[in-house]
């Protein structure tokens, strides 16, 4: 496997984040590079889903949250008052836990995001919605249907729809929230394939429960532990010979 | 048997035991049985009891309805019944087309005035207004619900019609507009307290899902929780729109109770309701008159019914899966 770093995309920079009081992250500070798969893993509760979504600034809507610290993509700080929030989710996608595909046709999923940014042309909406599903390896199952309600489709269906309405708007990172963690295990190895594919185009960040998971599909993995990080390092690196003894111990089960 | 007496649930059988206890032959376990299996097949049939009573007063009220208004059309052509806007009664003139007229018309003006703003309060109410506010505000919509309607009725005619008189300056202001108007303020609290319940019922998780792939809170709002939260919101309607329909008390005192059409929005008329209660304490028992009041009855009932259908077959339009 290829040394850290191709080109550093997210800088994280002494970043904590209170809850209330509860301070869930303790000066975090990493360099996510792009074009890569990157995996948070970590016991429940260690604050990598935390981390995860002040990346596309979701936290925003929880109250009583404070953060501190600098985020930068691509040079600029996503923290500042003249980023605009919705742009800023635009361009870093997200893939949540549970499957949530709207209530709506397959096309209209997908489409939603295009038309939330203001295409209307049918032509271009038809285009977006084929390339997006064909990205997510879903086009072949789905074409025939695409007027069908995606509550229809099965959860590994539902998930890789996720994904194709996260690129439909054509983003720079895709976050995955334990994208897998709801699914069997045949639609979670298509999803894993998926993401080896995607990290081509797309800097993906993944969080996992599932250290096998990150050990098969991730470039870089960060091991965290109560909302600090622990070990972040190549994925390779980490699990055949961590640095820290903590990691060692949570990689071979002792606790967690 | 005393409420303190617990069951022996603790006795450990031993296998044979266990065996003759399933086969019922033994004493205690089987009374216990015996019990459980009485009250199983007892509350089901009161369940279906209720539900058969609650079928027939349905169908008895129609039956009473539709079998005594029937009869005025032994002297009462349909046709003028439905189509005619002379109701004199004293010279035995039946046409009961202005309050038809009168009751839909009422209806849809007060829909097309109160479902939007219902739904804009609902919408305050459950998305943008902080915690705080949400929680003085339920409550105070919850009470608006329970206020008898004769209280919105005298409301309506010391308070706005003199105010309508005086904005507009027509001399009388009792009308239909004066009607929609009390009328919408009393639906107001049911549509957008039950449309604020379904919204609040949306998931999470599609607001999550629209959010992040940029959305604003008006977008988000208008194009995933709105439309998921669309059967609800129908139900809300319906339960507005029938309480606009058979509203009397509130009506009767600011509509002007004058059978004439209702082509202004400022000119005394009548609808079904409001004619009925006017009229029924004079009328001769078996008289056509009687009659064609059980008529008009009958006729709010059908288009209550009608109008419950035609929300159920919209409601089940949305995306099939």
């Amino acid at each position: 496997m290829q040394s850290i770093a191709s080109q550093t995309l997210i800088d994280i920079h002494k970043l904590n984040l209170y809850y209330g009081s509860f301070q869930a992250l303790k000066s975090v500070t990493m360099d996510i590079p792009e074009k890569a798969i990157t995996a948070f893993i970590g016991p429940s509760g260690c604050g990598k889903s935390t981390l995860l979504r002040t990346l596309n600034r979701m936290n925003d809507m929880i109250p009583n949250t404070r953060i501190e610290g600098k985020i930068t993509i691509g040079g600029a700080d996503i923290y500042s008052k003249e980023v605009d929030v919705e742009t800023l989710r635009k361009k870093v996608g997200m893939v949540f836990q549970q499957p949530n595909p709207f209530p709506k046709s397959i096309y209209d999923n997908v489409a939603y995001g295009p038309r939330l940014h203001g295409i209307r042309s049918k032509q271009k909406l038809d285009e977006i919605v084929e390339t997006s599903l064909r990205s997510a390896v879903l086009w072949d199952e789905v074409k025939d249907y695409l007027k069908r309600s995606a509550l229809s489709l099965s959860g590994g269906q539902q998930q890789r729809l996720c994904i194709a309405r996260a690129i439909a708007v054509n983003p720079d990172v895709l976050l995955m929230d334990e994208a897998t963690s709801a699914l069997d295990p045949i639609s979670t190895l298509k999803i894993e394939e998926l993401a080896q594919e995607l990290k081509d185009k797309y800097t993906i960040v993944m969080v996992t429960h599932n250290m096998h998971q990150a050990a098969r599909v991730s470039n870089q993995t960060v091991f965290f532990l109560n909302g600090e990080v622990v070990e972040f390092s190549d994925t390779e690196k980490l699990f055949s010979n961590p640095r820290d003894q903590r990691t060692e111990d949570y990689i071979s089960g002792r606790f967690g | 048997m005393s409420m303190m007496e617990v069951p022996n649930l603790g006795t450990v059988y031993s296998g044979e035991e266990l065996g003759r206890s399933l086969e019922g032959s033994s004493g205690k376990a089987f009374s216990r049985r015996a019990r459980l299996s009485f009250y199983n097949r007892t509350f089901k049939i009161v369940c279906i009891a209720s539900a058969v009573f609650v079928c027939l007063i349905l169908f008895s009220i129609l039956l009473l309805m539709g079998r005594t208004g029937i009869l005025t059309f032994e002297t009462v052509s349909l046709k003028t019944f439905f189509f005619s806007t002379e109701w004199v009664p004293e010279n035995e003139q039946y046409g009961a087309f202005i309050f038809i007229f009168g009751t839909i018309a009422l209806t849809l003006l007060t829909m097309v005035i109160s479902v939007p703003l219902s739904l804009i309060i609902a919408i305050f109410l459950s998305e943008m207004t902080p915690a705080w506010l949400k929680n003085a505000l339920r409550p105070v919509l919850d009470l608006l619900v329970g206020i008898p309607s004769v209280v919105y009725g005298f409301l309506g005619m010391t308070v706005l019609i003199p105010m309508l008189r005086s904005v507009t300056g027509t001399t009388l202001g009792d009308g239909i507009l004066a009607a929609a108007i009390v009328l919408t303020i009393m639906v107001l609290p049911t549509i957008s307290r039950i449309t604020d319940d379904s919204i609040v019922a949306v998931p999470k998780k599609f607001r999550d899902a629209s959010y992040a792939l940029g959305s604003t809170r008006f977008q988000t709002v208008v194009r995933v929780v709105i439309p998921a939260a669309k059967s609800g919101i129908m139900y809300a309607v319906i339960l507005g729109m029938a309480r606009a329909l058979g509203e009397t008390m509130a009506v009767v005192m600011v509509i002007g109770n004058t059978p004439q059409l209702a082509d202004a929005l400022f000119k005394p008329t009548s609808v079904l309701t409001s004619n009925i209660v006017m009229q029924i304490p004079n009328v001769p028992f078996d008289s056509a008159w009687n009659y064609a009041l059980y008529m008009m009855g009958f006729i709010l009932l059908v288009i209550s019914l009608i109008m419950i259908v035609v929300v159920r077959a919209i409601q089940g339009r949305g995306v099939k899966s």
